[in-house]
């Protein structure tokens, strides 16, 4: 391990951390306004040009709030549980990769052989912020909260698991670099076609990836609570669900560990299907350091686009009920996420891609 | 009586779910667009803009007194707006006006006129009752301040709302 790798690794993780916690605050503007113009509002715009400083408006409301601790809260826990929402979501980025190269150093922090495990471990953890702040704040909507969580969770995160197999019986192997480098080569996994138009295989490889494609982001959908699957939280039947007990910084921290989760989960989508970094006809960092910059600004455009269909697909959908969430993860996505494997398996095996 | 609601039986294309959620994408992407585009109309932006312009001429704003053409303030503290308002917000202390003065047979003015806005339901009652078309109820509505205290308009603040009324009965003249 020489100087220059901890100073370039040191400098990486700044660098991301600063744009991902400004990506999540600028999130929480966006939903607002995207969620006021979907519904013929103009949502926040007082707070300086269009309310482009609304979320430091908001940060200092947070940040002046009185942190309140319920007496019969267990506070161990009960001050433990937002700090877990939010770190599964930033460590997760750490093995995406970000961009191509800059000056020779591989834009991603740490790029690991395990590459989705350690995604799929970490993000899994998401939920113990959930289930353990439900259950420490002693209070009835918290614990109903935690544990609608925690069983949503044990149904998507079987169908997420099992939406990526295909990729990476493509691939090859678990590293999300040679996810990136493999679409590069032939073609975006949602779109396996491209560049390669005459060869009917790829035409009917198209067909899983989409559908893999759709688990995938559906199951991404539960696992970050977003409406359609907002179950934990459902404002409407419990209060808030897992956060009702929580104010100030510790409610801060549970929005922030939603949003980050959300821009982890757009980042994963978009290195997993929408070819990372990569865009038709513009080089990677070993052609000028200019391009390196281009490809880092195409992927956040990939992860900002994606982040909006996320917020498009909540502001259109109602929520799900209980069962009807349960049937379909595990008598829907469950099915057709295993039956996609062994289409993918089928047609590799005899065509040879 | 226990009803049964009739469900629909649905067909294979409803079932799938996913044409449903299209066409609800649909719908909002085109909120979202016109919206985007400034197709959408939306609600007034009010401190910015005000709709004072299109306010009619007998909009029941905050009440205020009003001088006549010679500088007069019109009103002879006869006190029956103060009798007459239903939450008690005006207060009147009059005054007598010396013998020297050009309206000497006009007799009393108000010496302190106080019209409390936090109690003031612009019913318009004192405009009505005025004998001396004294008080009117302009368009002033935005009426707002940090104390009680400065909630209540003295004579002075009326008189600057109301400004100089032409044109009506004009009885204490010299002439008639």
């Amino acid at each position: 391990m020489d100087f220059a790798f901890v100073v370039t690794s040191l400098l990486k993780i700044v660098g991301i951390l600063v744009v991902i916690l400004t990506m999540v605050s600028y999130a929480v503007y966006a939903e607002r306004r995207v969620s006021a113009f979907i519904q013929d509002r103009l949502g926040p715009n007082r707070v300086g040009p269009a309310g482009v400083f609304q979320p430091v408006a908001d940060m200092f409301k947070l940040l002046l709030k009185e942190d309140f601790t319920p007496r019969a809260a267990n506070t161990f826990y009960y001050w433990l549980a937002p700090c877990l929402a939010v770190m599964p979501a930033i460590i997760t980025i750490a093995v995406v990769p970000f961009g191509s190269t800059l000056f020779g150093v591989p834009m991603v922090i740490a790029d690991v052989n395990i590459g989705i495990l350690f995604v799929f471990a970490i993000a899994s953890l998401g939920v113990y912020g959930i289930v353990i702040g439900g259950w420490a704040s002693n209070s009835k909507y918290p614990f109903l909260g935690g544990i609608r969580s925690s069983a949503q969770m044990l149904s998507y995160e079987l169908s997420l698991g099992l939406a990526v197999i295909p990729v990476f019986l493509l691939v090859g192997n678990l590293r999300l670099t040679s996810v990136v480098r493999y679409q590069i080569e032939h073609g975006w996994f949602i779109l396996p076609f491209v560049g390669d138009w005459t060869n009917p295989w790829k035409w009917l490889l198209a067909v899983p990836m989409i559908i893999s494609f759709l688990v995938f982001m559906i199951a991404m959908f539960a696992e970050t609570n977003r409406l359609p699957f907002d179950l934990p939280e459902a404002e409407q039947e419990l209060a808030g669900g897992y956060n009702t007990e929580y104010s100030s910084m510790k409610f801060a921290l549970y929005f922030l560990g939603e949003y980050a989760a959300m821009i982890t989960g757009s980042a994963i989508i978009v290195t997993l299907f929408f070819g990372g970094w990569h865009f038709p006809g513009i080089p990677d960092g070993s052609h000028g350091w200019i391009f390196g910059l281009i490809n880092i600004a195409v992927f956040f455009t990939k992860v900002s686009l994606m982040i909006f269909i996320f917020m498009w697909v909540r502001w259109t959908l109602p929520r799900f009920r209980y069962d009807q969430l349960m049937r379909l993860g595990w008598l829907f996505f469950f099915e057709i996420a295993l039956v996609n494997i062994f289409v993918v398996a089928a047609i590799l095996a005899y065509a040879g891609i | 009586m226990a009803i049964t609601v009739p469900r629909p039986k649905l067909n294979w294309r409803e079932r799938l779910y996913l044409p449903a959620i299209v066409a609800g994408l649909a719908i909002t992407f085109k909120h979202f667009k016109n919206m985007l585009l400034g197709r959408t109309k939306v609600t007034m932006q009010y401190p910015e803009q005000k709709w004072d312009s299109s306010l009619p001429d007998h909009y029941r704003g905050a009440p205020a007194l009003v001088r006549d053409e010679d500088g007069r303030v019109r009103c002879v503290a006869c006190q029956l707006c103060e009798f007459i308002c239903p939450p008690r917000a005006i207060k009147i202390i009059p005054g007598e006006i010396p013998s020297t003065d050009r309206f000497a047979k006009v007799e009393k003015y108000p010496e302190q006129f106080d019209i409390d806005m936090i109690r003031c339901i612009f019913c318009g009652m004192c405009e009505e009752v005025c004998p001396e078309q004294a008080i009117y109820l302009r368009k002033d509505y935005a009426i707002t301040g940090f104390t009680r205290a400065e909630m209540v308009h003295h004579k002075e603040k009326l008189l600057e709302i109301g400004g100089v009324m032409h044109g009506v009965v004009l009885k204490w003249n010299e002439k008639k």
